[in-house]
């Protein structure tokens, strides 16, 4: 299975766990298996069935330019790293509504 | 030079050349169209105040004045997260950093553009504009932005705390932390920790060339604009966004671009002149005057930076941990996140962590700046490491040789380094004739540092028409700022086998060439030069293709190497065949879209000697010396030009440079004779030493030398100032009042 490595920022999600290991294709699917797992994280790191502008996706040590459609293999390290550009929190939620 | 290649390596005249020296080059201020007028943009004189009432009658009726606006003009559309080239942030903030809306939120900032038959009439007229303001409070450095009880910018901006939104309103836009291992554990295992402060000023890029733009909002609806930009797909993107029109509805020519650095991704005028342009009917052109660019465009943000790190007594790091405040000036989104990312990038550590801030001040909204972030972390981080390896009785260099960073090393924000050439970078610094040669004399210090920055990838497009003589025409979308025109040339000559005067590169508009991202992050000569690589194979492709119809063979069969064309006895050269093209199928367009992977961190290094003179305070370079790991040198002098430059700027920003405020957020120096830039006359011969660890993802090896070599020349001079004063320096600039506090605080 993949290593998924959580960000501080989303550890409260996972409960302090840095590391998860889940199975999957691609990123999407990774992110729907750690959502089963630990409920929440898919809106936190997705909206409208892409990654949220603020996140990126790594994928053995390589910024993905795919985001979800990125595939991983049973041995890939996966990070999300979160950009802070920007980052007014009532439009964030402006855009997620809208 | 790498003996495989026959062009890459070598050092051809750069195409643009002849247009450069002689003055013919065309730039955003030459533009003249039929009927064109002239924008003014009115400028906020507070550095924080409410806009109560803007009246513009007057400005209207004023004789010659053709469009006056505000920011009611803008198109009103639900706000969005929006791609500034190098990040995304809410449309809200880049149409309110365009014209101001309800608050002035720096002295300087945008709050109404006249156009008029010439610049003086609208520069008049723009001053009749009535704006009555209700003064408020301003907040100038993180510190104090962080503070409770601190004026307050955004009303609505609640601070994300470690990824959580937080119910508290105030500066701090957002908290973020990377961990790795324990830090105190780590620490625990150190037979000595260092624990010091830094500041930071505010510095500008300083580009000669000002921001300009011209647009013409068309009778057919379209928006064309002509510009100074490092990108003009996002000139075009973000007009688009803010003008609510689609991307198809806007075209922009890039002109030829007097520097950027950073500062010319953001975009300020375009939507500007095009709403003058709508609201006219004619073409409007604005240039931003001096004072403007350095007010109201986007600097490097100041900082304050704490930094820790434990040793053991033979000079192993244990533990690191670092906070980072960055003012973002007036809206969320500095710099301090590739900060974080760069801080402790050359070690490799067990033990981190690293807090980040992003602070909003009363300070015009801040930019990248070649390498943005890493100077200031590599400042605080490479003094502390200085001041360990004298604690500690370790050469400089061969501390940071035991704890450099290497294939493998786990950075704190998680990806593992692929190939690096830290450890390569640093041996060369090491057996450099600078570093083993003596420094005789009183009041003289040699300092070293080490800096990186990752690099970016981006997406690029490449077209490649082949000429009957022989010649290709190659067409991009990348601004040309540090003679990228010829770097990408070459690569294309490479694959072809023609010498890289036959590869005939133009930069084009919008319309003319697919998507290509920003020249920044050092991208251009590896991205776009990838794309010319795969545009040149797939001429390469269909060349063959052609000789195999002349020869009655197959494609397969025939061969190419080095611009000779072979198949059974056969052979023709390139132009050979180019001369054919008409009777074997007609024209030859090589085409290549690519997103590339692979992208490789640079790292750099300088050693510097100085002389401080004891009764003024005045630090004198005498030597400097870059070190870069450039991956594979393209054209050398265009890398040791980047080295250079990026010394320069860094030198400028250790000694001179900063933005003096005054108490109620007026800068104090905006004009380039009190804003203190490090000249000729300053400076001695930036030598530079390249150093190539290629990247092995990159078809050259490329990775991209443009900004990694302004990291370490504030460290680096930094200590070489303790050993020349005996002072350790902690703020950003050290001027001569700065060391000569020092000097008198000396215990």
């Amino acid at each position: 299975m993949a290593v998924v490595f959580i960000p501080t920022l989303l550890q409260d999600l996972t409960g302090g766990l840095s590391k998860i290991e889940a199975s999957g294709a691609t990123i999407r699917d990774l992110i729907a298996a750690l959502d089963q797992l630990h409920p929440g994280l898919a809106a936190r790191l997705t909206e409208d069935d892409r990654l949220r502008p603020n996140i990126s996706v790594a994928v053995d040590g390589e910024i993905s330019p795919l985001g979800l459609l990125e595939k991983v293999s049973p041995t890939s390290e996966v990070h999300f790293l979160t950009a802070i550009k920007g980052g007014r929190q009532s439009c964030e939620e402006d855009c997620l509504s809208g | 030079m790498s003996s495989q290649f026959q062009v890459v390596g070598t050092r051809p005249v750069r195409h643009d050349g002849a247009d450069k020296v002689t003055g013919r080059a065309l730039y955003g201020a030459d533009i003249q169209l039929a009927g064109l007028i002239h924008g003014f943009v009115l400028r906020s004189p507070h550095a924080h105040a409410r806009i109560k009432r803007i009246d513009t009658s007057k400005a209207e009726a004023f004789p010659g004045v053709k469009a006056v606006i505000t920011a009611a003009d803008f198109p009103v559309t639900p706000d969005r997260i929006v791609d500034l080239g190098e990040g995304d942030t809410p449309l809200s903030y880049v149409r309110g950093n365009m014209l101001a809306s309800g608050k002035v939120l720096y002295k300087g900032h945008a709050v109404a553009a006249v156009a008029a038959t010439n610049v003086h009439i609208a520069e008049e007229a723009a001053s009749l504009i009535e704006v009555e303001y209700e003064p408020l409070p301003c907040v100038l450095t993180a510190p104090d932005a962080m503070k409770d009880g601190a004026p307050i910018l955004h009303d609505d901006l609640r601070m994300k705390e470690l990824g959580e939104a937080t119910d508290k309103p105030g500066n701090v836009a957002e908290h973020f932390r990377h961990v790795k291992g324990a830090v105190e554990d780590g620490f625990q295992l150190a037979d000595k920790i260092i624990e010091r402060e830094f500041s930071t000023a505010t510095v500008h890029q300083g580009y000669i060339e000002p921001h300009n733009a011209t647009a013409l909002w068309n009778n057919d609806g379209r928006v064309l604009v002509w510009c100074s930009t490092q990108g003009s797909f996002v000139v075009r993107d973000v007009t688009a966004c803010v003008l609510d029109l689609p991307v198809s509805q806007v075209k922009v020519t890039p002109m030829e671009i007097g520097g950027g650095f950073g500062g010319k991704i953001p975009v300020y005028l375009e939507p500007v002149a095009a709403l003058l342009s709508k609201k006219s009917g004619r073409p409007v052109k604005i240039v931003m005057p001096r004072q403007a660019v350095l007010e109201a465009t986007g600097p490097t943000p100041g900082s304050s930076i704490k930094v820790k790190i434990g040793a053991t007594k033979d000079g192993r790091f244990t533990a690191a941990q670092a906070t980072l405040a960055y003012e973002a000036g007036a809206y969320p989104g500095s710099m301090v996140g590739p900060g974080a990312m760069c801080v402790f990038a050359a070690y490799d550590i067990d033990h981190i962590t690293i807090d980040g801030y992003d602070v909003c001040v009363n300070k015009p909204s801040t930019a990248a700046y070649r390498a943005p972030g890493a100077s200031n972390a590599a400042f605080a981080t490479e003094s502390v490491v200085d001041e360990l390896a004298e604690t500690l009785g370790i050469d400089p260099i061969e501390l940071r040789l035991r704890n450099a960073a290497k294939e493998g090393t786990r950075r704190a924000d998680g990806p593992k380094y692929r190939k690096i050439g830290c450890v390569e970078v640093l041996e060369a610094m090491k057996n450099h004739p600078h570093y083993k040669a003596p420094l005789e004399g009183p009041n003289r210090g040699r300092g070293v540092a080490v800096g990186f920055w990752f690099n970016v990838g981006l997406p690029s497009s490449v077209n490649i028409a082949v000429n009957a003589d022989g010649t290709v025409n190659l067409v991009e979308g990348s601004t040309d700022i540090g003679g990228t025109r010829t770097s990408i040339a070459m690569q294309a000559a490479e694959v072809l086998g023609l010498p890289a005067e036959s590869v005939l590169p133009s930069v084009v508009d919008t319309d003319s060439i697919g998507f290509t991202a920003v020249t920044g992050g050092s991208r251009t000569t590896f991205a776009t030069g990838w794309a010319a690589h795969d545009a040149a194979q797939d001429v390469v492709r269909q060349i063959k293709e052609r000789a195999a119809a002349l020869w009655e063979t197959t494609a397969d069969k025939v061969k190419h190497s080095r611009g000779v064309y072979s198949c059974n006895g056969k052979s023709a050269t390139f132009a050979e065949l180019a001369a054919k093209l008409g009777e074997t199928g007609g024209p030859v367009v090589g085409r290549a879209a690519i997103n590339p992977r692979g992208v490789g961190g640079s790292f750099s290094g300088v050693i510097t000697d100085v002389e401080v003179d004891p009764d003024t305070g005045k630090t004198t370079i005498l030597r400097f010396t870059s070190f870069q790991d450039a991956g594979r040198a393209i054209h050398p002098s265009y890398v040791e030009g980047q080295m250079q430059g990026g010394s320069v700027q860094g030198i400028g920003w250790a000694l001179n440079e900063e933005y003096y405020m005054s108490a109620d957020g007026v800068m104090q120096n905006s004009s380039l004779l009190d804003y203190r830039m490090p000249t000729s006359l300053d400076l001695p011969m930036i030598d530079t030493h390249i150093v190539e660890v290629p990247n092995p993802a990159h078809p050259f090896g490329v990775r991209g030398v443009g900004e990694a070599n302004i990291v370490p020349p504030p460290a680096a001079i930094a200590n070489a100032i303790y050993r020349a004063a005996g002072v350790r320096m902690r703020r950003l600039p050290m001027n001569p009042p700065a060391v000569m506090e020092a000097v008198w605080r000396k215990p």
